[in-house]
């Protein structure tokens, strides 16, 4: 396969319609407007309808019929739209639709920055919308990564009939990296026998609802959903773990952040001092076993995000008390030098 | 070649993102990693555009340019908000045809290309990005000039592709420039 | 024996839970006897809202959807993007489609989109018990409006179709009431008329049904009617607001 440098939102449009993505509902917004634009361009060449929705609320709803109806379906904003979008996410993931929302991410609260930033953590992981309901989420770290989980989400989605979220940010939105569309190998799936297709009076009807009126069913619905949840914990955890055998310190980072930590902590092998990383490649479910790789003799675990520390909270389920913690985060739009982090890996072994 | 970091600014309309672009697609048919980064947003609103582009022979950390090798100044204003990200002994490229004065950075190799006036010359100004990027390559050797020309055979194709020999005659004279 | 009269195959066999006297059980039936009689059921998708018509779902028997609350026309268009033959209609209330989906039902007319809304208002939000609705009247009490709805608190009510009509992608809008059998069989047309329309891939259509909420209303079945005639008709006019001859004629 030849490479191609590839912006990163035009990948994610890319992959999407590769993977067999036919329809996109979306509003503009900086930094990810390559994504609807790529998308107005490509889609009606292959058979598909891009729309242009009133605003991110109709937008996700236009995502909520599309999925119900049996649609590859994806939608992209950034922060504060995914902020509007956050009651239909749960409508699709109570409903139990697949569909695949895009979010890079730029700084808040309120209107924020755009610069790229990593405060969405908690929007994407934990949502904003109500009720017991999860999304996987994937974090992609490089455009290559953008391409390939693109595609898996779209499988993923269906075969766990379930909103996906892929979190990146402005970086990752706008740079341009070589990219290889490889042939995806795709997953076993069920014919879309739920959907809503009309029914041609040769089955009983098909109904998309979110409504359980009668408390013992609501539970029953919400235990089934739960089952669903610990399947893909225990099947669709992601990471990637660096040296953590002879770490004394060992960092976590995941997206735009991690690339740097890499650096860093490859510049300090190189200088003797030897430090793991951990990089959380889904989210969620986040990679909680991936720490009890740390051998004892670790001094502590530092979290650098770009954030005031978001992901920190799941690091500190994952380690469960058994290392000091420490964080470095930025959460105005700046990714943080390497050398900067190697100065406070430095310092932490010091101490 | 270690990692070459650029970060090539200038006024929007002067090719400044396309400089990168190229830059950028010839170091990925080299065979090197390479990432591409544009301003984005207000930033682009006020006139000035810019990118960041890294050539490597080891995997990218951050496509943000903090110490940059080289910086390409098209304009007067690149000139004064970029000189202060070039690492020590770092290469600067003015476009002394729109920037009169000298940097006030000491510790740095400046160049001086007068792209437009070349450009000018030999076509029309909407070239001089050309010029600029042909004594860029030459200086830096960052990537060869036979794999530039690869990569203008493949973005103006169609009713463009007429414009390939202006280009290339434009990065040709760029290469030739500093020489003298 | 001869059959005279069989319930429409459009509605399942469920009971309704609708309060006695409320009129929303005559508008399923004749939506989905229209549907019948267009021989479409086999095409037909309905959105329900969140309102009093929330389990709509549950009796319309055809492919169905429950909406998010005021979001149906957004639904409905990833529907019918997708199964452009599909029949597709939402089925709304006044808080629902006059309040928090504004939005959502101006674009789905301002785009044409091929749907067809069945806009139920009965000037008050019925569900949540009685509040005051966009298309409360002016002086009417609501549980929000306890005071009577005052104009220059609240502003008059909105009139849809009048609004709606004056969107290009609107193809057609007519205003009905289901107040007596001659009204109800007007409705019936204008609702089958709307979804030849939409099957004829000319725009947006909307049928806008004046409707009684005796409980809320505080009123006995029959009053509520009445009221609906004296009070609701002379301030929403009934009429085509807009058609495929053009203008609006004003009935």
């Amino acid at each position: 396969m030849t490479k191609i440098l590839m912006k990163g939102n035009e990948a994610f449009g890319a992959a999407a319609i590769k993977a067999g993505c036919r329809y996109f509902f979306g509003y503009p917004i900086t930094p990810q407007n390559e994504i609807p634009e790529y998308m107005s361009r490509e889609l009606p060449k292959v058979g598909g309808c891009f729309l242009q929705a009133e605003s991110e609320i109709a937008a996700i709803n236009m995502v909520y019929g599309a999925a119900g109806a049996g649609a590859r379906v994806m939608t992209s904003s950034s922060s504060p739209g995914i902020a509007l979008k956050q009651e239909g996410i749960s409508y699709i993931a109570a409903c139990e639709l697949p569909c695949v929302i895009v979010n890079v991410s730029r700084g808040g609260p309120g209107l924020g920055g755009i610069q790229p930033s990593q405060s969405d953590y908690f929007q994407n992981t934990r949502g904003g919308g109500n009720g017991d309901y999860r999304t996987i989420v994937y974090a992609p770290a490089n455009l290559q990564e953008v391409v390939d989980m693109t595609g898996d989400a779209f499988d993923v989605a269906d075969q766990y009939r379930i909103p996906v979220i892929i979190s990146a940010d402005g970086m990752i939105g706008q740079m341009m990296e070589p990219v290889e569309f490889s042939e995806r190998k795709g997953r076993p799936l069920s014919p879309k026998n739920w959907a809503v297709t009309g029914t041609e009076e040769k089955r009983a009807p098909n109904s998309i609802n979110s409504l359980y009126i009668v408390h013992e069913e609501l539970e029953k619905h919400n235990w089934r959903l739960d089952s669903k949840h610990k399947a893909i914990e225990k099947n669709e955890v992601q990471y990637e773990t660096y040296q953590l055998q002879d770490a004394e310190l060992v960092v976590v980072a995941y997206g735009t952040t991690s690339r740097v930590v890499r650096s860093a902590v490859m510049d300090l092998r190189k200088e003797g001092i030897n430090i793991g990383l951990i990089r959380p490649k889904t989210l969620w479910p986040f990679p909680y076993k991936a720490f009890d790789e740390i051998s004892e003799k670790v001094k502590g675990i530092l979290t650098v995000e770009m954030s005031t520390g978001q992901m920190i909270d799941d690091v500190r389920i994952a380690n469960n008390g058994r290392f000091p913690i420490h964080f470095m985060g930025s959460p105005g739009g700046s990714i943080p030098a390497a050398e900067v982090i190697s100065e406070r890996i430095k310092s932490i072994i010091r101490e | 070649m270690a990692e070459q970091r650029f970060i090539i600014s200038g006024f929007g309309g002067q090719g400044v993102m396309l400089m990168g672009m190229i830059l950028a697609y010839a170091g990925m048919l080299e065979g090197k990693e390479v990432t591409w980064l544009p301003s984005y947003g207000p930033e682009m609103r006020g006139g000035t555009a810019n990118c960041h582009v890294i050539v490597s022979d080891k995997p990218i950390s951050s496509p943000i340019v903090t110490k940059a090798t080289t910086v390409v100044a098209m304009n007067l204003p690149s000139l004064s908000k970029f000189q202060g990200f070039l690492e020590e002994d770092g290469k600067l490229f003015i476009n002394n045809s729109l920037i009169d004065v000298k940097p006030e950075r000491k510790d740095i190799k400046d160049y001086y290309v007068s792209a437009n006036d070349i450009a000018m010359g030999l076509y029309n100004s909407k070239i001089a990005n050309m010029v600029m990027l042909g004594a860029i390559i030459k200086e830096t050797g960052v990537v060869s000039h036979n794999t530039v020309e690869k990569v203008l055979e493949k973005i103006f194709h169609g009713d463009k592709a007429k414009l390939i020999p202006v280009n290339i005659e434009a990065l040709k004279k760029g290469e030739t420039l500093l020489l003298n | 024996m001869n059959i005279v009269f069989e319930k429409t195959k459009g509605l399942t066999d469920k009971t309704f839970h609708y309060c006695p006297g409320c009129t929303h059980g005559i508008i399923h039936r004749i939506t989905m006897e229209a549907i019948e009689e267009l021989g479409l059921l086999g095409k037909a998708v309905g959105i329900a809202p969140v309102g009093c018509a929330v389990f709509a779902y549950e009796y319309f028997n055809c492919d169905s959807y429950e909406a998010a609350h005021g979001r149906a026309p957004a639904v409905a268009t990833g529907i019918k993007r997708v199964h452009p033959d599909c029949l597709v209609f939402t089925y709304q209330g006044d808080g629902d489609l006059a309040a928090i989906g504004t939005g959502e039902i101006v674009q789905a007319a301002h785009r044409g989109e091929k749907i067809t809304a069945i806009f139920v208002n009965n000037a008050i939000y019925g569900m949540t018990g009685g509040q005051m609705a966009p298309t409360t009247l002016i002086g009417q009490k609501a549980t929000t409006a306890p005071y009577g709805r005052d104009e220059n608190h609240a502003g008059k009510p909105i009139m849809m179709s009048e609004m709606i009509a004056t969107i290009p992608g609107a193809a057609y809008i007519e205003r009905v009431a289901v107040n007596t059998p001659a009204n109800i069989r007007k409705a019936k047309k204008a609702i089958k008329k709307a979804f030849e329309i939409q099957r004829e891939g000319k725009g947006f259509t909307m049928v806008e049904v004046l409707s009684t909420c005796p409980t809320n209303w505080g009123m006995t079945p029959e009053d509520a009617l009445k009221w609906l005639e004296e009070n609701m008709m002379p301030y929403y006019k009934l009429g085509i607001y807009k058609s495929s001859e053009g203008s609006v004629i004003n009935g």
